[in-house]
């Protein structure tokens, strides 16, 4: 039997991992059935790792200070021992790349293999944010293409033009997000050809639609005070993209690669529990299984065990480095807790969850996968069990109360407001403001209308003077902020 | 299926054009906290590298979010005896991590500042960016100058240590080749020959084939006489001298260490004296310093002893000028140098020295100077020679004086007195 391990040392050469990989890989897709992207896996250094961690984990980005800035408070505090670096970062791309550090021993090694190329991997092909909103064989070579794009208008306009465009775009980046079209998927020569003939076209129907020559017959007069447009725009980069009135068609296209990167992190930013829930599931299950057949020996698991329960590890809230709820320890629990309801239901997991206790354990949780998000995910699967478990309380903090109340825990008549409320935490929707484009006064002064609609009477943090900078560089005319609250009323916050 | 990239000896500095980008856009609060950060140091260690930090909200990337306020539920893990309905007095700063969790700085450091580690280069870089010692003329413009060694192709002659290796070997192979080539070719000739007769059946003792034996190893022989190298093969590298135009400069450091200056003002003087010996050791290749010391008399004194020697007395300024301006007679013709002086004193003078001083400036230093710089580090009431002087700055341009009166005010004086002036 022992003769299977693949190793006792915990140094790490190519051939080891290639073995490791190997036989993770088998149990991946023979065993468990995992459908990934096929793999490739790159060991850096620490410092490539810093350098990748500040370009937001992209292997290629265009070149601006706020990636210095990360990087040099990433090396600061990576230098200072205040921060580990992450072991791995995946990319979700077709192929998959995936960062080894050199630094780790083999242990960390397969255990980054387990969760990045195999969990996160099979994350990225399956879940249906992903599939609609990323195009995994497209970004390396959008990327590219907008590197070189960027660099050749820093060439031409100068640098520091494009830097207040980049800053005044990085602003908005998080309202530059379609919720409901389907971006097409397409490849670095395309996006070049069509680039250019935006261009053209863009300008040609941003003239228009400023044209001042009155037409005749215009039966367009009477309702020259509707508003435009008619429906209000969540997307504001798009917006500003297709009809600010000033820009050039370059500041167009760099609006628009800020945009395309944004809308490319959006699945990511709302599927944090789920991801690396899925990632550390995965790991967990892919290695015990490996120790199962007798590939690893005890030394192994006892370290893999120590790192795995670092990264489960879930601080109550009353303990001094309490941050929040760790995605990974919710995302694990949930994950692991699906597989118990399958395998071992009670009768309150066949009262909860009728339609999956006592089911194909694999078969649920790839349905889960694919099919939801952070918000969703909980909603649907977070059982009272896992509440209990987590001592799981539900908060209110009103600034009309003289004190925060507890509106629920873990108890019969709680669950359902635990988790209503924690899904709600991770709804991006009621997490980030809610701010649309409401009217552009077209024959009047040009200016642009913003509207904040307020969510449980939530006002806007104090940077609103500072966005309305931004926003007004991009538009160019005045632009406005209004705040518009639960009952409808609305007021100004803001004017520029 | 997976596909291992060793990528370790790729590049590392990915991210170097944006930390300079960063830099860059950031350069005016840098350099004040590298002002603050100079004066903050000891003597000693003035020129090394630096954590700075610059507010953290100067640099923030604003984004639309919630502000304090409305209604917010939260679920929080590991609850011990609340009760559903309870009422629990609000936390200070925001509840265990609610809405502002995630705000905080990454690694947690919230509103202080951002630190940023700066290499000694870039720190001299901030902390000198934009001065320059005034009115230096080039010296090619006032006829004298220097010259540097250029590389000129290649020459047969030369010195053994200009010798170019691989060059004469390339010129030795091909002599070799091209002396040997007729010998080669006979030996080709003779071996097919022999090989012809060896054919026929000519037995080897046949006189034919001795003969033909006997040149063929006169011809190796001459091919192994060719020498491997030879004094004809020689390349040396060849340099020849281009005028260059230096800007020669010679900086004279007046420091009173009197009795009158007590350790704090000598420690002053000292500061700004290494400020400037830094900026002109870095902005400047070929750059002198004069280092003099004066009570009531003068001395010319090395670095070292400038810096730390303790030797104190009673102040006659005029002394230190008197020799200044001998050292300048001797050494620095004021037609080659651009001469350049600092001073600095409390200015506690000997009471009737302080015309003489004045005297001595304006009709003798001054003339042969470009550039004068008088500062005085008194918290007190100006005395003789700081009226004195008003009276010189008055009449001659090149004339400055500024007054120090704790460390904080020697970097900007230092700035002001030395910063670029619009051509």
């Amino acid at each position: 039997m022992s003769s299977r391990i693949i190793s006792d040392s915990s140094e790490w050469t190519f051939p080891l991992l290639e073995r490791f990989d190997r036989e993770i890989g088998h149990l991946a897709h023979n065993v468990f059935g995992l459908d990934t992207y096929a793999n490739q896996i790159e060991v850096i250094g620490s410092e490539q790792m810093i350098d990748a961690y500040s370009s937001v984990g992209l292997p290629i980005n265009y070149n601006h200070w706020s990636f210095g800035k990360q990087f040099v408070s990433t090396e600061q505090t990576y230098r200072r021992g205040q921060m580990g670096l992450a072991y791995e970062i995946v990319i979700n791309s077709d192929p998959c790349i995936s960062y080894l550090m050199e630094e780790n021993t083999l242990t960390m090694q397969a255990l980054v293999i387990a969760h990045a190329c195999y969990g996160h991997n099979s994350f990225f092909k399956g879940n249906y944010l992903f599939r609609t909103w990323t195009s995994a064989d497209a970004i390396i070579d959008y990327l590219v293409f907008a590197r070189k794009y960027i660099a050749s208008c820093e060439e031409r306009y100068g640098q520091a033009e494009v830097e207040l465009l980049l800053d005044s775009c990085h602003a908005l980046m998080n309202h530059g997000v379609d919720r409901y079209k389907r971006p097409s998927p397409i490849t670095m020569a395309e996006e070049q050809r069509r680039q250019a003939e935006r261009a053209d076209y863009i300008q040609s129907q941003v003239n228009d639609l400023w044209r001042t020559i009155p037409s005749f017959g215009d039966d367009d007069a009477p309702d020259a005070d509707a508003r435009w447009p008619a429906e209000p725009q969540e997307n504001l980069l798009y917006f500003i993209e297709k009809n600010a009135p000033l820009l050039e068609p370059w500041q167009r296209e760099v609006v628009r690669i800020v945009r395309k990167v944004s809308q490319y992190f959006y699945p990511q930013r709302q599927t944090q529990v789920m991801n690396e829930g899925w990632a550390t599931f995965w790991h967990y299950t892919l290695l015990n299984r490996l120790y199962e057949e007798g590939f690893v020996n005890d030394g192994f698991m006892l370290e893999f065990l120590q790192s795995h329960t670092g990264v489960v590890f879930q601080p109550n809230f009353d303990a001094p480095y309490y941050s929040g709820i760790n995605p990974y320890a919710l995302g694990f629990a949930m994950m692991g807790d699906i597989r118990r309801i399958c395998e071992s239901p009670t009768a309150e997991d066949r009262e909860w969850f009728p339609d999956i206790a006592g089911g194909d354990w694999r078969k649920v949780l790839d349905f889960a996968m694919r099919n939801f998000k952070d918000e969703s995910f909980i909603a649907q699967y977070l059982s009272p069990k896992l509440i209990r478990d987590l001592h799981l309380f539900a908060v209110r903090d009103d600034d009309r109360a003289e004190a925060i109340e507890i509106t629920a825990i873990h108890e019969e008549r709680g669950y359902r407001t635990v988790r209503q409320a924690l899904a709600e935490q991770y709804n991006l929707g009621s997490r980030e403001p809610n701010i649309q484009v409401f009217n552009v006064d077209r024959r009047g002064d040009r200016s642009l209308t913003l509207r904040h609609y307020r969510h449980n009477r939530r006002p806007l943090g104090e940077s609103v003077d500072e966005m309305l900078r931004h926003i007004r560089r991009l538009w160019g005319f005045t632009v406005r902020l209004e705040g518009v609250d639960d009952n409808g009323r609305v007021q100004l916050l803001g004017e520029l | 299926m997976s596909h291992f990239i060793d990528r370790r000896l790729n590049g590392k500095n990915k991210s170097a054009v944006n930390r300079q980008r960063f830099i860059k856009r950031y350069k005016t609060q840098l350099k004040r906290a590298v002002a603050d950060a100079v004066n903050k140091r000891s003597i000693t260690d003035i020129d090394s590298g630096e954590q700075v930090g610059i507010p953290s909200k100067d640099i923030s990337e604003p984004v639309f979010h919630h502000g304090q306020g409305g209604t917010r539920d939260q679920v929080h893990p590991g609850n011990k005896d609340f009760m559903a309905g309870d009422k629990v007095p609000r936390p200070e700063g925001g509840g265990g991590g609610g809405a502002g969790q995630g705000k905080a700085g990454r690694g947690g450091k919230g509103e202080d500042d951002f630190i940023f580690d700066l290499s000694r280069e870039e720190f001299m870089d901030l902390l000198f960016d934009d001065l320059e010692l005034p009115n230096l003329v080039r010296n090619q413009l006032i006829g004298s100058t220097e010259f540097k060694s250029v590389r000129a192709g290649y020459r047969t002659s030369g010195a053994p240590n200009n010798i170019d290796v691989v060059r004469s070997l390339k010129g030795a192979i091909a002599r070799r080749t091209a002396l040997g080539a007729p010998h080669r070719r006979r030996i080709k000739e003779i071996e097919a020959e022999l090989e012809g007769l060896l054919a026929l059946g000519v037995a080897e003792d046949d006189p034919r084939v001795l003969a033909l034996r006997d040149e063929l190893d006169r011809a190796r022989t001459r091919i192994a006489a060719l020498p491997f190298i030879d004094t004809f093969d020689l390349r040396y590298q060849s340099f020849v001298q281009l005028p260059e135009p230096t800007s020669k400069a010679v900086m004279v450091c007046i420091m009173d260490v009197s009795g009158s200056m007590d350790q704090a003002r000598k420690n002053l003087a000292k500061r700004f004296f290494i400020l400037l010996y830094l900026f002109l050791k870095r902005n400047y290749d070929r750059i002198e310093v004069v280092f003099i010391r004066h009570h009531t008399i003068a001395q010319e004194v090395d670095e070292q002893e400038f810096f730390y020697s303790r030797e104190t007395g009673g102040t006659v300024v005029s002394s230190a000028l008197n020799l200044a301006y001998d050292v300048l007679r001797e050494r620095y013709d004021s037609s080659v140098w651009n001469i350049y002086a600092a001073q600095a004193s409390d200015g506690d003078n000997w009471d009737s020295d302080s015309v003489v001083c004045r005297d001595l400036l304006a009709e003798k230093l001054l003339p042969l100077m470009r550039y004068f710089a008088y500062v005085e580090i008194t918290p007190r009431q100006h005395q003789s020679l700081w009226y004195a002087y008003q009276e010189i700055a008055g009449a001659h341009r090149h004339f400055a004086m500024r007054e120090i009166a704790g460390p904080e005010d020697i970097f900007p004086v230092f700035r002001d007195l030395f910063k670029r002036q619009p051509a």
